[in-house]
């Protein structure tokens, strides 16, 4: 069977589509549905004992700080943060009185495991380059959970991380939200009821891919920025035409819609279920881009790297988008060649969603030294900001703009207990993390070889459960 | 008083002569000398035509100096990045404007990056702000594993800032060198072997033949000094086989001067590096099998050079046309995994000195160059930048392309006229 379709219920359904019609309209309990999670999240939280961080100089992720603060974990939740608490029956208590803790980092620009270590060519899976539109493809399934890169990152605090397809196309496809766990299968990993997200990208990579690759791809367009734009407005014309379709049998019944599985990702945005995540660096892009979104009816979640953020932080506050951003990475190409390493803080200051991203195996290991390079800089250009809030740039904006925020990305009652006990201030360059929480479970402990991961393909190499 | 000698210097660089070094005194200083002097705290620093002229605690510069009070914050010789592009490429991506490498290209030994160096580049200045005053710049592979001739330089940007244009010879004999020698290892080190002869036999084999084993003659004709040893040959390489081929390259060739650059599986092999006396520039963010031949890439692995005796320089290997900056926070990330202060800075001061025989450069001490940066905080911490930075006694602009668009854009205030207008 080459579509698969679902039998759903009306009541799963949703849909209010009889009730004093016409006769006409057939019983919506007969209709087919797209089974919009075929490959649902198998994650579960790994067993955990209360466990009491005292006396802690602790950081929300919500712009909150106290000193010798206490946090209490219990059942993988956030169970009480304060002042003094009392240990309950059991509770692991771990002394950190001169220990930082914060809401575990969130890195929602990572290409662990679709590009992953080592990078031999058959490792390439994160790019569908075939075709300039290519949302039907999913990230989740390149990924290589085997990657030694995620394991690298979790010792650097990173607790969830987005995984999106590459740059090459206008639509690369969907990304994917992992707890970082280590795990045999990407179901293992996939966060519980994250949202799917969508990968664009705007500017010069889908030119030159296509357009100067050489015509060797169908179309050979786009060859030009003129082109990215309208490659993006041709899909969302047949996105908005198909999901007619859909709402119309829903309504109505009669012969499903014919099953288009890139369209199925472009519907889910015009929806609002698939969240949008676009590769955008210059400010005019991101510009045009707003306003195209506003034509088909989605909101931008988040513009990936945002070089020139800090040129129109203003316009991006009155919109509500996020900027995922570098420190100071700049120049590798023209449309990054206007970087400033003030761009985080200015976008901030602005009252702009401020993030600070990795895009690479080796920055995501210290996300937190990005955030304090440029919490620095923004001070010495007279921003003033302080730590706690700064925080909310590796933690609660990231969250957010993935749409787990309700979940994880703070250290609030309730909350997954996703957290890092820091060596000392997280942002010095000589801090580590030495424990790391998921769930409430300790998955990383430094220097505990017990509680360190070494994947498969570490196994019988050179530097075997290593310090690394 | 800092402001008003920095807008003074600020004027002069502007002009079109090369302005001459400054007397200085930077009193009150927390000095690391890179000598057996160690840290000075409290103490006073003259600079004289371009020179150190004096240093210590209970040391006062002639009167009448212009002084720096230094608050008693970190002042450091001027930072080196031994493993760069900068200056050779604006934009990455941009072949115009990128000399790094010639895939193109008849020649190897021949080609001299300095001469695609542009000390205008924005990168410079870029680079110079974050307390790095001088960089090793190698030539990038193109069509062979043996991609020319680096140099080095300062940051100052004038044009006379090329210290050593001929500084070492770069051949990459990992990876990417036996994919360019033809597919594998042993046809790099063939080609290399190759090389020397060609070299050695120079310019005899080439009347004879009229042309040699692996070089053109004029790649022959340039290799001449390194395989006498009197030019350093840099060589790329991480696996642990591949550092010890490197190893018994010199001991067959007692007198070559090699230095590897990578060096990732090091610590495999760093009693035998240190034994053979071979430095090694090392990237200590490298801790991910990239490639299998980086399978035992280890964040401890500057410590465990260093701790055997292996003269370990740092660099940030990463978009070296314009992150050789990030050299001071990967030096503090080497000191987070075990390496101590001492030995993270004169990984990036005294250790590529020698590497370069820079004589002068590194240290700060009677006679030294006058390359000294001052700093708001301690220098490899994220949060600190430099306040002041002296090249051979001249006092540098801290203004660089980037600040001016940081400035123009830091109230977005378009009510007046369009943001095109302020500068």
């Amino acid at each position: 069977m080459k579509i698969r379709l679902v039998m759903v219920g009306a009541a799963a359904l949703g849909l209010a589509a009889c009730g004093g019609n016409t006769g006409a309209v057939s019983d919506p309990s007969d209709r087919v549905e797209i089974d919009r999670n075929p490959f649902p999240s198998t994650y579960t939280p790994y067993p955990s004992q209360p466990t009491l961080i005292k006396d802690a100089n602790v950081l929300d992720g919500v712009g909150g700080a106290w000193a010798q603060w206490d946090v209490l974990l219990v059942d993988g939740k956030i169970a009480e943060i304060g002042d003094d608490i009392a240990a309950p029956d059991g509770a692991i208590i771990i002394d950190s009185s001169d220990k930082w803790v914060t809401p575990g980092i969130i890195d929602n620009h990572s290409h662990l495991g679709v590009y992953p270590s080592p990078s031999v060519s058959a490792h390439g899976d994160g790019n569908e380059i075939s075709a300039p539109v290519t949302a039907e493809v999913w990230a989740e399934h390149g990924v290589w959970p085997q990657d030694p890169g995620f394991p690298r990152a979790l010792a650097g605090g990173v607790t969830s991380l987005q995984i999106l397809p590459g740059s090459a196309n206008l639509f690369g496809g969907r990304g994917v939200t992992l707890k970082n766990v280590p795990a045999l299968t990407v179901q293992g990993m996939k966060f519980p009821n994250a949202p799917y997200t969508l990968k664009m990208a705007c500017g010069e990579n889908p030119k030159r891919v296509y357009g100067y690759g050489g015509g060797r791809f169908p179309g050979g367009a786009p060859y030009s920025r003129m082109g990215n734009v309208a490659g993006y407005r041709t899909a969302w014309v047949q996105a908005t035409e198909y999901k007619r379709k859909w709402d119309k049998y829903a309504d109505e019944g009669g012969d499903p819609p014919n099953r288009d599985l890139e369209l199925d990702t472009l519907m889910g945005v015009l929806s609002g279920d698939i969240l949008v995540h676009m590769h955008c660096y210059r400010a005019d892009e991101m510009a045009l881009i707003m306003d195209m979104s506003k034509e088909f009816g989605y909101t931008v979640s988040s513009f990936h790297h945002a070089v020139e953020s800090y040129k129109i932080a203003d316009k991006l506050a009155e919109y509500g988008v996020c900027s995922a951003m570098w420190a100071d990475w700049w120049g590798f190409k023209m449309e990054a060649y206007d970087g400033v390493r003030e761009n985080i803080p200015m976008v901030h200051q602005a009252g702009a969603c401020a993030i600070v991203h990795s895009d690479s195996d080796i920055g995501i290991q210290r996300l937190n030294q990005e955030a304090g390079k440029a919490l620095s800089d923004g001070r010495r250009a007279g921003i003033e900001i302080s730590k706690a809030e700064a925080w909310a740039w590796l933690s609660a904006n990231p969250a957010k703009s993935l749409g787990i925020f309700d979940q994880t990305g703070s250290l609030e009652v309730g909350k997954d207990a996703d957290v890092v006990i820091w060596s000392g201030d997280p942002f010095s360059v000589y801090s580590q993390a030495e424990r790391v929480f998921i769930d409430g479970a300790l998955l990383y402990e430094r220097g505990n070889p017990a509680l360190t991961p070494v994947m498969d393909f570490e196994l019988g190499q050179p530097g075997e459960g290593d310090l690394k | 008083m800092i402001r008003t000698l920095l807008l003074s210097a600020a004027v002069a660089i502007s002009a079109p002569i090369i302005a001459l070094a400054q007397d200085v005194a930077i009193v009150n200083a927390k000095i690391w000398t890179g000598t057996d002097a160690g840290t000075l705290e409290n103490a006073t620093l003259y600079l004289s035509d371009g020179t150190v002229q004096g240093i210590g605690i209970n040391y006062a510069a002639p009167s009448g100096t212009p002084t720096i009070d230094a608050g008693g914050n970190w002042v450091t010789p001027g930072i080196i990045a031994p493993f760069s592009r900068v200056g050779t490429v604006e934009v990455g991506a941009e072949d115009t404007t990128n000399d790094t490498s010639a895939g193109g290209s008849m020649f190897s030994v021949a080609l001299r990056a300095v001469d695609g160096f542009n000390p205008a580049a924005t990168s410079i200045a870029i680079t110079r702000i974050e307390g790095v005053t001088h960089l090793g710049v190698a030539p990038a592979n193109g069509s062979s594993m043996i991609a020319g001739q680096g140099f080095v330089t300062d940051t100052s940007g004038d044009a006379s800032s090329v210290l050593d244009e001929r500084a070492f010879v770069f051949i990459d004999l990992g990876e990417t060198g036996a994919g360019l020698a033809g597919g594998s290892r042993p046809a790099a080190w063939a080609a290399l072997r190759g090389a020397f002869a060609d070299a050695r036999g120079y310019p005899g084999r080439f009347m004879a033949h009229n042309e040699g084993d692996t070089l053109t003659r004029a790649d022959a004709q340039a290799f001449g000094a390194a395989v006498r040893g009197q030019q350093l040959v840099l060589i790329a390489a991480h696996r642990a086989s591949d550092l010890r081929l490197i190893m018994d390259l010199k001991i067959e060739n007692p007198g070559l001067n090699l230095a590897i650059v990578g060096a990732d599986e090091g610590w495999l092999v760093a009693e035998e590096l240190a034994a053979a006396d071979i430095p090694v520039i090392v990237d200590p963010f490298s801790n991910l099998p990239a490639s299998f031949a980086q399978l035992g890439a280890t964040s401890r692995n500057a410590e465990r050079l260093i701790a055997a005796g292996v003269a370990t320089a740092f660099a940030h290997l990463g978009d070296n046309g314009h992150q050789s900056r990030l050299v001071l926070q990967s030096a503090g990330n080497a000191v987070a995994n075990g390496v101590e202060f001492d030995d993270a800075m004169a990984a990036m001061t005294t250790v590529p000195a020698a590497i370069f025989d820079l004589e002068g450069s590194g240290t700060l001490t009677r006679g030294s160059a006058a390359n000294v940066v001052i700093w708001d905080g301690d220098p490899l911490e994220v949060s600190s930048a430099p306040t002041a930075i002296f090249i051979a006694g001249e006092a540098q602009s801290l203004e660089t392309r980037q600040t001016k668009l940081r400035d123009r854009y830091l109230d977005l205030d378009r009510s007046e006229k369009p943001l095109a207008y302020p500068r």
